[in-house]
């Protein structure tokens, strides 16, 4: 049984991942391909350790795998709030079809 | 034209998914980690083909969290522990690392 409910969440992580690999490739701007990979991504891998703790239990490697997951929620965000405060700030211009950019007015104010 | 570059695009994506699923002779627990391998080969498209530095240093980051993904499935399927240690050590790098890419992008010093 609980290999079953393991392999489930396995199944359920990679498939986000290839989601997100997908957005990666498709969407047309770096900021669209930052919103759609990084927390694809973050799901998709944090549901592959969350089957790999129900695999193992409190075990010494399942308890790595819990630790891993708290971590990665923890600094993913920040890396990617990082990115993209440092890709508008080197210049690189929005989507010709995007319709607000918030960060600008708020720093030209 | 566009709609012919998305088919062209849609059909070779499906074709790989299919060929994966249907044609491998491998053992079931081996075509998850070909699957990661198909979300590696399409972070490195976008390492390769990204028009600016930002674009290459987003598939970087991600190329890194997906390597964490990996190193999980082969401790479950080889029962050896040891690579989880690889993953937590992995997840430390890859976060100092992009740290540091998007000082650079922002065109200081690091130490600023």
């Amino acid at each position: 049984m609980n290999e079953i409910i393991s392999l489930f969440f396995i199944v359920v992580g990679i498939t986000f991942n290839l989601f997100g690999c997908i957005g990666l490739v498709r969407l047309p701007d770096v900021y669209n391909r930052l919103q759609a990979s990084t927390k694809c991504v973050t799901l998709g891998t944090c549901g592959i350790l969350l089957g790999v703790f129900i695999r193992f239990g409190f075990t010494e490697a399942g308890i790595k795998a819990l630790l891993c997951i708290v971590f990665l929620l923890l600094t993913s965000p920040v890396a990617a709030h990082a990115l993209a405060r440092g890709a508008h700030k080197s210049g690189i211009k929005l989507w010709k079809d995007s319709v607000c950019d918030k960060y600008k007015e708020e720093s030209t104010r | 034209m566009i709609f012919l570059r998305w088919l062209l695009g849609f059909v070779i994506l499906a074709s790989l998914v299919v060929l994966i699923f249907r044609f491998m002779p491998v053992r079931p627990e081996e075509k998850l980690m070909l699957y990661l391998l198909l979300c590696f080969l399409l972070a490195l498209y976008r390492i390769v083909r990204g028009p600016t530095a930002a674009d290459r240093s987003v598939a970087t980051d991600m190329l890194g969290i997906l390597i964490i993904g990996f190193c999980a499935i082969l401790a479950v399927y080889t029962k050896k522990d040891w690579y989880m240690d690889i993953a937590i050590a992995w997840a430390l790098q890859s976060f100092i690392g992009t740290l540091a890419l998007a000082k650079f992008l922002e065109g200081k010093h690091f130490d600023e």
